[in-house]
């Protein structure tokens, strides 16, 4: 939640409840409603940081409002994370160890193992292609997010028969 | 029913009619292929047994070489079984003339694969009327399947045309509107997606789905994970033998859409 956050107030100062509400906006469908509570600690856990200051903004009618902006150091942090290249997905595979390990303690059969992830995959899949049906096709953001879900999913698949052929 | 058909025979043949409620759409038992040239020997397919019920849409996985697409065309009678039975409708077929399984498809059993396989000569409705006129429907009722399955395919603009003008796409529409035209008991398609680019792929699995929710079979061959997963069963074959036998249930969703599914790793906690 950090870097979202930070790469939010890089745009304009902003008090909790409006990044809530911009990153609704931003991901729609595509990404769950942050909890509030979340965002507020995390602003909190900047602040302490010094990546981010606030200061109370009043309202004659509501409780003030606190506002944060970035700090000097919170706009290097946030460039620094925009310029470095992300992991993908894949990296650290967490079923290729226990493909690799469970056997060789005995504890799974190498086959059953595949066949159970290969059927996980697919309900996955599944669920991918319904959501894509019905995901609005203005949604560019949903649209693009579920392609690359696909894609990698099919890349699991592909390599799992990989596995399959080096490995039984 | 028409001057055309052979002796006896409805048009279309009865999609699914079986004699028993619980007799399955085909069956194998002990089913081998294996393949002898020039001195070696590939058993392709050693030892299959399954079962498929009318109305089942049943994807086909499994590596390279792994006999898939042997299994697809011993069961369409493309090629012979080496040893095993197969049971179509009740009927044990393994043992048909080239000619016997020629009749039996016509009416029972279409083919989508590939590569298309039209005929680059004939036009488009010409490719689509041909298998109900061999099949005994009369010209009339030959042009109007035509002309609905073209129309539900969202090619009927095509008719006239030669298969080679068509995009791979229309092509592949093409070939299953031929497949589709008898309304066969059983569709066996081999890798239907293997040459269609993404948005092709999504319109050829819109029509699978539709016939399949019209209750049509279909058994599949695909290393395509999407067109799979829209699958009842998935079967995965592992050097010519049934690895595994799965239902697909799809996992229960919640309210949140695609963030339950898709998870954006940057903006984890």
């Amino acid at each position: 939640m950090r870097q979202p956050l930070l790469a939010l107030l890089a745009k304009e100062p902003a008090h909790g409840y409006e990044l809530k509400v911009a990153l609704e906006q931003t991901f729609g469908q595509a990404y769950p409603s942050p909890n509030i509570g979340q965002i507020y600690v995390t602003l909190k856990r900047l602040e302490q940081d010094g990546l981010v200051r606030s200061e109370d903004v009043e309202q004659t009618t509501r409780p003030n409002k606190r506002v944060y902006e970035l700090t000097a150091t919170g706009r290097e942090a946030v460039r620094a994370w925009v310029e470095e290249p992300s992991d993908g997905p894949r990296i650290r595979d967490e079923f290729f160890i226990k493909l690799i390990l469970a056997p060789m303690a005995g504890l799974a059969d190498r086959m059953e193992l595949m066949n159970s992830q290969r059927r996980h995959y697919l309900r996955i899949m599944r669920n991918l292609i319904e959501l894509q049906a019905e995901t609005d096709p203005a949604d560019t953001t949903s649209r693009l997010l579920i392609e690359g879900a696909v894609l990698h999913l099919q890349a699991d698949l592909d390599w799992l028969e990989r596995c399959q052929e080096e490995l039984v | 029913m028409s001057r055309s058909a052979p002796k006896g025979l409805p048009w279309p043949a009865q999609r699914g009619r079986l004699p028993g409620d619980d007799t399955p759409l085909l069956r194998t038992s002990k089913l081998v292929k294996v393949y002898r040239a020039d001195g070696v020997t590939v058993e392709a397919i050693r030892g299959v047994d399954i079962e498929f019920a009318a109305g089942e849409f049943v994807a086909i996985m499994g590596p390279s070489g792994s006999g898939k697409s042997t299994l697809l065309h011993v069961l369409g009678g493309l090629e012979p079984a080496t040893a095993g039975e197969i049971w179509l409708l009740g009927q044990r077929v393994d043992g048909l003339s080239t000619a016997g399984w020629a009749i039996l498809r016509r009416r029972h059993v279409g083919f989508v694969f590939q590569f298309f396989n039209l005929l680059s000569n004939m036009t488009v409705a010409d490719n689509v009327e041909l298998p109900a006129l061999l099949a005994g429907a009369t010209p009339r009722q030959a042009r109007k399947r035509r002309e609905e399955l073209l129309a539900e395919l969202g090619i009927a603009d095509k008719a006239g045309a030669a298969p080679t003008r068509l995009s791979g796409g229309e092509q592949q529409r093409v070939a299953l509107a031929r497949a589709l035209a008898n309304e066969p008991s059983l569709l066996l398609a081999d890798e239907p997606t293997g040459n269609l680019d993404s948005t092709n792929t999504r319109d050829v699995l819109r029509l699978l789905r539709r016939a399949h929710a019209d209750g049509q079979a279909i058994l599949m061959v695909t290393h395509d994970a999407r067109v799979a997963s829209l699958a009842d069963r998935v079967i995965n074959l592992f050097d010519g033998m049934v690895a595994d036998d799965a239902r697909i249930v799809p996992i229960p969703r919640g309210r949140n859409g695609v963030g339950d599914i898709v998870e954006l790793r940057e903006l984890r906690g």
